[in-house]
């Protein structure tokens, strides 16, 4: 084949996906977001996103949060700025690793787990059977999933971030010798409320993305389990490609003057 | 008398596969119209153009006297709350028991005006379970944990839950053994009886659909290309017909199996 024409061909792939996927992000908005609201779902989707995601997120964010504290020592101390420690592990978790990474795992496991189910909702016709129970697919299975992600990032990060912190604490006065009220004073002194709430609002995004990928792919899954594989793999794979190019985006709109 | 469901020249393409090519065919009301042919000749793309699911190209499509084509909001609820829907696979939600599916349209959507409370839907979903034959300890069960035939049942209990007046079956024998597509078969007469519902089924199982047809109407290449009373179907005179009622490989109708 022309390879011009195939360059071309994908150019239109690529354009097209994107309209596809910003009209259903409009009927996401305009139809799954404004009455009626099925509450038992909301409820559901809140416990499912936010709460089950919990460990992971603790987990990562405590690993993280140490790892960062022994690098940060290592580089500080050659040229004895140790004492910048407690600061930059906040900073560093508060503003990017603890949105960004909390953002990542919950694509992983979240994303994946919405566009499974809808895909196979999709292909086994019970999404067309809502219709026919003129139950809007909008507004039952998009706009609970789009609320639950919305609201549960940010609180999940804020936990993540307090947990972040810890975990740079524990290795700092446990391994590096910190003291212990020194260490907590710095954290305190030089993180400032924009730092935590910057990472918030990008958290809010990041969850906006997982959901509105995991509908998108599982309401457009086609063609059996293959195809229901085929949906999961695009939604994570978009959503942590997407988490990161809104990351870069946000940052240099937050913090770029 | 006009038609109750009427389509007149719809024609849809998916890409560059031309579906439905003009497809133009009507139903009286109360009456109940089977539509065979082949896999994939559009006929489950012609229920969803009438349900809006799928937005035809170009045709008018009537239900009433009323256009169901691009209908918004409440318009759309109050026409799609006249529709019920038996799906090939059941399409039950299986994330809810059985009662709770066949209820569903009562607690959730928005038929009857308003939702119903879950006792009195529980009510009704029971008493509707006792029409196809089930007993009401099925309805605390999950959909996993049935047969595909008492599925079926159960979809058909959720299809009829609302007394719609009109009725889609989609393929309602397919995967059934011929005895239980027979049960299947003589609970869509008696609850379509009961209802009076005016009913489009399509099917390319002739015993079924002998069975529960007022007509019968043949669909090839995304048209109807022969209807008439099922009576009649032995004496279409057609040839595509007779092909197909009578299962040969040989005729009119070429199978796009692989040519070298």
């Amino acid at each position: 084949m022309n390879p011009l024409a195939k360059i071309g061909r994908m150019a239109l792939g690529v354009l097209e996906e994107t309209g596809r996927i910003a009209l259903f992000a409009r009927d996401a908005l305009l139809q799954g977001l404004t009455p009626r609201y099925y509450f038992s779902q909301i409820a559901l989707q809140f416990f499912r996103i936010g709460y089950t995601s919990l460990p992971v997120v603790a987990l990562t964010a405590f690993f993280t949060g140490g790892a960062l504290a022994l690098q940060i020592y290592l580089g500080s101390s050659r040229f004895n700025a140790e004492s910048l420690v407690a600061s930059i592990v906040a900073l560093g978790i508060t503003r990017e690793l603890g949105p960004v990474l909390a953002g990542l795992m919950v694509s992983g496991r979240v994303g994946a787990a919405i566009a499974a189910e809808l895909g196979t909702m999709r292909v086994t016709e019970q999404i067309d059977a809502l219709v026919t129970l003129s139950t809007n697919p909008q507004k039952y299975l998009v706009g609970p999933r789009l609320l639950a992600a919305v609201i549960s990032l940010p609180l999940l990060v804020a936990v993540g971030d307090t947990i972040g912190i810890f975990g740079g604490y524990i290795v700092g006065t446990r391994t590096l010798g910190f003291n212990e009220y020194a260490y907590l004073k710095n954290t305190a002194d030089f993180l400032e409320a924009s730092d935590v709430t910057s990472g918030l609002i990008k958290a809010a995004v990041f969850g906006f993305i997982i959901a509105l990928m995991g509908c998108y792919h599982g309401f457009h899954s086609k063609g059996g389990a293959q195809g229901v594989g085929r949906a999961t793999t695009n939604a994570v794979v978009s959503s942590a490609i997407l988490i990161l190019a809104a990351n870069f985006l946000l940052t240099s709109l937050l913090f770029g003057d | 008398m006009t038609p109750h469901i009427v389509l007149k020249d719809v024609h849809k393409s998916f890409g560059p596969k031309h579906v439905l090519r003009g497809l133009s065919v009507a139903v009286n009301k109360g009456r109940s119209l089977v539509v065979i042919g082949g896999s994939g000749t559009g006929k489950s793309v012609m229920l969803k153009c009438i349900l809006g699911i799928i937005r035809p190209d170009s045709g008018e499509i009537s239900v009433g006297g009323q256009s169901a084509i691009g209908l918004r909001g409440r318009d759309r609820d109050a026409f799609l709350s006249r529709f019920g829907m038996l799906f090939q696979g059941a399409a039950l939600f299986d994330s809810l028991s059985v009662w709770e599916n066949v209820a569903f349209g009562l607690t959730h959507g928005s038929k009857l005006g308003r939702a119903l409370p879950r006792a009195k839907a529980k009510d009704i979903a029971m008493d509707k379970l006792a029409q196809v034959g089930l007993t009401p300890d099925v309805g605390a069960l999950y959909p996993a944990e049935l047969s595909g035939g008492m599925q079926k049942r159960v979809g058909l209990a959720r299809a009829i839950a609302a007394d719609p007046e009109i009725i889609f079956f989609d393929e309602p024998t397919t995967g059934l053994d011929p005895i239980m597509a027979d049960v299947i078969n003589n609970l869509i007469v008696d609850c379509v009886k009961r209802l009076g519902a005016t009913t489009i089924s399509i099917t390319h199982d002739m015993a079924s659909a002998r069975k529960i047809a007022d007509d019968i109407a043949m669909i090839h290449k995304g048209q109807i290309i022969w209807q008439g009373e099922a009576n009649k179907v032995n004496m279409s005179g057609n040839p595509y017909v007779d092909q197909f009622i009578h299962g040969r490989a040989e005729g009119p109708i070429q199978m796009d199996v692989l040519k070298a």
